[in-house]
Formats: C-alpha cells, structure tokens, sequence
C-alpha cells in the first residue's frame, strides 16, 4: 500500500465529478490570445512550418480522397480537423525523437520530411515504397525520420512506446517517445497495460490522444462512460493534460512542456487533445448514416487550420495570396508526383519472402520455389506487372 | 564439467548473455530481487541492476509489447512470461506485432532482438493453467521461432542463441523437468545453433521425433523397445519452427516408420505438421502409417492427469503397433 489517503468513518464515495481536468485554450475561435492566455514561444520559422504542413496535409487529403474514388488507390484514411493535434504536437519535439502512430497522423510524417512521392510509394505499393508493398495505404514508416511503420491492430504501439522509451533511456541520449492513438483505441486492453508499464519503469513517452468524437460510427458516449481520457492518465500516475485539439497553440505549448517534462523527470506524460473527426474514419465509411450533417457544420467553423491561419495573418506573418499560392503549388506537387509514382511497377515477387526472417529459411525458399514454377505456367493470370519478376534473379536474392 | 540442472543452465545462459552485451534487458513477473518463482532469474539483479533485470507488473501484453518496443529501439529484451498457460493476453503482441515487425516495416525496422522465456508443460500437478504445451500457435506463425530444449546442456546453448539470434523467438523451458534434468553444462559461453535437430540415439527400425520433457518419455520407451530387438532412432527437434524436417525425413528413410509425440491435444497439435511434411517426402519408404502419440483433445486434466499424459509406456505401444503393422 503505498496511495496516501485519508481516513474516513463513513462511506463516503468519490464521484467521477470530483475530477475536473481544465482544458487549455490559447486561441479564440477568431484566433486571437484568449484572456489570460499565455502565448507560447514560437518564431516565425516554425509556426509557418507548422501551418504549411496542415495546409499541405488537408490538400493532401482531399486530393487523395479524390484518387481512391477515380479507382488510383484502394483506401484512404483523411486527417481533415484534427491536423492542429497532430502537427502542434510533433512541432513540440525533436526531429531524434521515436514517433510511434497509429494511422491518422500522416500530418507528423510530413512534418519530419517525408515528400510527395514517398506518400504516393506507399498508397501505390510500388517498387519504392520502403514498406515494399506489403500493407494497405497509409501504412507508412520510415527509420530515416524515426517514424515507426504503422500496423493496423489499435493501441499496439502503446506499451512498445513504452518500450521504446526505456531503451532511450538507458543510452542516455536526449531523446524520447511520441505515441499517438484515438479516443477508441484507448479502450483496448494494450492502452492500460501500456501505460501502466510506462509509469512503473519511468519511460519518457508522451502519449498523445486524439479525442476527435467518432471510433469509426462509435460516438464517445459509447465508448466511455467517464470524463475522456486524460482522467485515466491521473489513475495510472501519469501527469495529464487536456488541450483544445483545434488550437494550434495550446497543442504546441502543451506539446513542448510535456516533452520537457517527460525527459526531465524520466515518466510519462499524456496529452488529450479534443477535436473533431471532420471527415469519414476512410474511404470504406459513410458518415451520413450515423450523424447530422449539422453537427459537422458546427465543427467545420472550428476548422484548425482556418484559426491558424487568422492568427498568423494578425501578425503579419502570412497573407491571402501567399496562401493561395501554397495550394496552388501543393496540388501541383502532389498530382505531379501520383502521376510519376503510379506508373512505377510494383516490388520484385522475392519480395513476397524476404524480411519474414533475417534469412529466408530452407522452407520458404522451397515455397518460393514452386511458387515460381507454378507462375511460370500461367504468367498471364498472376502477374499484372510482367516487368517485375525475373525468375533467376528472383531466385538469387533469397538463397 | 559441472553437473547442473536445467533450470541452473537458463540462469547460466542469462547470466552470460548480460556480462557479455550491456543491451541485454530481462523483465517480467517476480524475476527482480525474487529471481523468478522458478529462480531461473536468480542474482541477476544482483549482478547488473535494477535497470537491467526488473519486475513488471502483472500484464502479459504490456511484458510483451513493451519487450518489442525495447528491441526495436536497439536492446536486447529477454522476457519472462511466467507460465505459458498466461501466454495468450499476449497473443496478438506476439503474432501481430512481433512476428510481422520486420515484413511489415520492409525492413525498416526489426524487433529481432526479442526472446520471450516460458515455462510450459504438464507434471506438475498444475491442471489446467499450469500445464499446457501452447507452442502449436506460434508454429502456426511466420515470422517466430520456437524453440523448446530438453537438457540442461541444450537449455544453456539454445537459450544463448535465442538471445542472439536476428528474430523474435518464443523460448519454452520444459518446468517438469526444471530440477530432475541434470547434466554436463560447461561454465564457458557456447550455442547451439537453432533449425537444426539433434539424431541422440541411432536405430534402425523406426524413429521416434519429440522435443522438450517429452524426450524423457521417448528415451524410456525407446529403451523399453531394444529389449523387444527394436532400435529406435530417437530424435529431439530442439526447434519447433523452423523445424529441421531434411534430417527427419533422413531418418525415416531409413527407417520406414515414425512416431512423433507431444504433450499437447492431438487435433492441430504439431505432430500433423510433421506428419504430413514427413509422408510428403518419404511416402515410398514408408512401411506403416505414421503415429501420434499425444495429450487428449481435452483441457489439461488434473486428478488424471497421469491417464492424459502420452507416457513412455504410450510411445511404447504404439512402437509395437507401428512395427507391427
């Protein structure tokens, strides 16, 4: 027993309402300083940055969307109103620092230099997507920007941030763990063993929680009966914080703070950011059948990046040409490199191998084997991309 | 060469592991101070801290999923699962994560550097939650190794290449036998090298294929069988996946028959996989069926847990039955 407590002689319960967790609000709707709020430090350099990447990623969205129904991809995973929790967020820390996502946070890639073409290896699985074509669209990853690759199960990389985090630690470098989930995710069981894990060993992992409303059609009152998800933090021992996830500047100050906190004090940290998801969970949902499309409205007026926007017009640091230029240049930039990178082949077949193991072993080799001497009887049915396959050589990369 | 026990031989190969990499991490249940309920993790605190050997809390996924993130930034994770029965809240840890990490990522990123150790098996008066044989699941998944040995010598050698070994491997120690099995383990750092199976006794006339305690049983019977004039070609598999089917199917070859024997429940136990690879390659050579000789299709038991069990004296007559036929 070591919860401190005081002694009382009656019941006496504690309500569910005796934990009020305060939201942090920086930025009124007009994004103007609200009363009393503290401005976080930013210059100019990062908050352009901060606000070219929503904008690049909401295009991206759109334009990506528009690819999937045309027939150019299989699936699609929008970001639209929540890029302000994502990109204040991975604003706040450093570039060494382990990202660990779980799919909606395409923004946080961006943000560490993943370009156009890289989206579009991945979303079309071809030769070049360093993932080798072996997960759906919007599965990325990359070791160069320390972005974990993506895997569909929920809350998974919870307690290997944890993990991940303590391994930071004992090298002893300045570096720590970003984990982010949604409101849903939160409820599988990997979200309490991960953070419980995470408090016990001290692991400098800030935990990011996108409440944006909606697990697929699943609203959050049937998803938990209690305040959200920062209160859970409190039970498992964890500092907690809950930020307006469509204010730019409170995710990035709360985001800066919980880092410093996090490596000051070797422990956790999490961030619940309260946002809205303004588009479908993909583009296999259909949100008309399970919500108004007046509740969206209210929330398209919150748009995040339309508050950013004002608040950096106030300042003078961008103006409306400027930013109808940046569309302009990112539609470009974007169906440019879908046009290029789709007519890309897809991966060697070896590739179907490679990577289960170190080494293939002699068992998948043999598989391999009368795979291609299968292949070689009707070339035609299986592969739709001729160009990629050459037995011999095939052959030579897994032995 | 001292004479240890199997149990002595994980410590020994733990103990090894961690002097000689500083990145060699143990955790899970009660394995700090304690050293494991089973003392497998003994003075290992002791010797290299509580950073380095800790307890966790009681959360199979956490122990697992925490492991794989801990490999994955570069460590070596070695983690206990207390009992193999308390295995599957891990379950998609192992088979989702671990086991796709490289393949998913192509490359980018590995968790190779993750051994999962757990005690599994019957024999100990354990009923259903401190006795079974899980490994069949994990055979059923590319991408892990498992690896189960059945000596103290094995123990130590096998345990040692888990550790260092490129990919995730599931690591299961047959508790039975933790204390009874005692034999010649040097003090130095060696390996056995995993995917290969070890012919322990030759024969001629039928060959007997198991792994882990199960050994023990075989070994019996086998002897049992020579005083009938049947040599029976004992072989451990040492690894479960891969597993090392060119040097069974050798044997059977010679041989014309095959018992194999587990511990597990018969129906998708792993005695059909090397049943069905083994009649594959050696069909011609076959001279009777091939035979199983394993637990019930029944939860593990435990007042009968003796009549459950496939005994020596159930390897026994089936090799009659089999030689026989």
């Amino acid at each position: 027993m070591t919860a401190k407590s005081n002694v009382i002689g009656v019941p006496r319960f504690t309500e569910t309402t005796d934990l009020t967790i305060p939201t942090l609000t920086i930025l009124d709707a007009d994004g103007k300083l609200r009363k009393n709020a503290h401005e976080p430090a930013i210059d100019k350099a990062t908050a352009l940055k901060i606000y070219e990447n929503m904008t690049y990623i909401r295009v991206l969205d759109e334009r990506m969307v528009a690819a999937q129904r045309q027939g150019r991809l299989s699936f699609y995973l929008t970001c639209t109103g929540e890029e302000a929790s994502v990109v204040g967020s991975i604003a706040g820390f450093k570039s060494h620092d382990m990202v660990m996502s779980q799919y909606r946070e395409q923004a946080a890639l961006r943000y560490r230099g993943f370009s156009s073409e890289q989206f579009m290896n991945q979303l079309l699985s071809n030769d070049l997507d360093l993932g080798k074509g072996r997960q759906m669209p919007i599965h990325y990853g990359s070791r160069e920007l320390n972005y974990m690759t993506i895997s569909s199960p929920l809350a998974t990389q919870i307690p290997q941030a944890a993990g991940y985090a303590y391994g930071q630690k004992l090298v002893g470098k300045d570096a720590c763990t970003i984990c982010y989930f949604g409101d849903g995710a939160a409820s599988e069981g990997d979200f309490h063993a991960g953070l419980n894990m995470a408090a016990v060993s001290n692991c400098p992992v800030v935990f990011v929680v996108r409440n944006n409303g909606y697990a697929i059609s699943t609203t959050t009152s049937e998803q938990f009966a209690g305040d959200g998800i920062a209160p859970r933090g409190i039970g498992y021992g964890i500092s907690s914080i809950r930020v307006d996830g469509n204010d730019i500047l409170a995710v990035y100050a709360a985001s800066v703070e919980a880092r410093r906190l996090a490596l000051q004090t070797n422990a956790p940290v999490i961030i619940e950011t309260m946002s809205y998801r303004l588009g479908a969970h993909s583009t296999s949902d259909d949100p008309s059948s399970y919500r108004h499309a007046d509740e969206e409205e209210i929330w398209r007026q919150k748009d995040p990046i339309l508050r950013m926007k004002k608040w950096l017009l106030d300042r003078g640091w961008w103006s409306d040409q400027q930013d109808h230029q940046l569309k302009t240049q990112y539609k470009k930039e974007i169906l440019d490199a879908l046009k290029s990178q789709e007519k890309r082949p897809s991966p060697p077949l070896s590739d179907l191998i490679t990577d289960v193991y170190k080494t293939p072993p002699l068992h998948l080799r043999q598989q391999y084997t009368e795979l291609l001497n299968h292949i070689a009887k009707y070339p035609d049915h299986y592969l739709p991309n001729p160009n990629n396959i050459d037995h011999q050589s095939a052959l030579t990369q897994v032995n | 060469m001292p004479q240890i026990n199997l149990l002595q031989a994980v410590n020994s190969a733990l103990d090894i592991a961690m002097a000689h990499d500083p990145r060699v991490i143990c955790l899970g249940q009660d394995i700090g101070q304690f050293g494991g309920v089973f003392r497998a993790t003994s003075k290992l605190q002791e010797k290299y801290g509580k950073q380095r050997c800790f307890n966790t809390p009681i959360t199979e996924q956490g122990i697992v999923g925490f492991s794989i993130g801990l490999a994955a930034q570069g460590s070596i994770a070695v983690a206990e699962i207390q009992f193999a029965d308390y295995i599957f809240p891990a379950f998609d840890q192992i088979v989702n994560e671990a086991a796709k990490f490289r393949y998913r990522s192509g490359d980018e990123f590995s968790c190779g550097g993750l051994t999962i150790r757990t005690p599994y098996g019957g024999g100990i008066a354990g009923g259903l939650y401190h006795s079974q044989s899980p490994e069949a699941y994990f055979c059923h998944t590319p991408g892990l190794k498992v690896v189960i040995p059945s000596t103290a010598y094995q123990a130590k050698g096998l345990l040692l290449s888990a550790i260092r070994d490129p990919d995730p491997v599931i690591f299961f120690e047959p508790k039975a036998i933790y204390r009874a099995e005692v034999g010649e383990v040097p003090d130095h750092d060696y390996e056995i090298p995993l995917g290969v199976a070890e012919v322990v006794t030759e024969g001629t006339d039928i060959t007997l294929v198991g792994w882990g305690a199960q050994m023990h049983q075989l070994h019996r019977a086998a002897k049992m069988a020579l005083k009938d004039g049947i040599h029976c070609e004992v072989i451990d598999l040492r690894t479960l996946l891969p597993w090392d089917l060119e040097t069974v199917a050798a044997s059977v070859t010679k041989t014309g028959r095959l018992i194999i024997s587990h511990e597990a429940p018969r129906t998708g136990g792993f005695a059909g996989e090397i049943s069905a690879a083994v009649q594959e390659q050696c069909f011609l050579s076959l001279e009777s069926p091939i035979m199983r000789v394993t637990g019930m299709d029944t939860p593990f038991p435990l007042v009968f847990e003796k009549e459950y069990l496939p005994d020596y004296l159930k390897v026994y007559e089936a090799i009659k039955q089999s030689v026989n036929f």
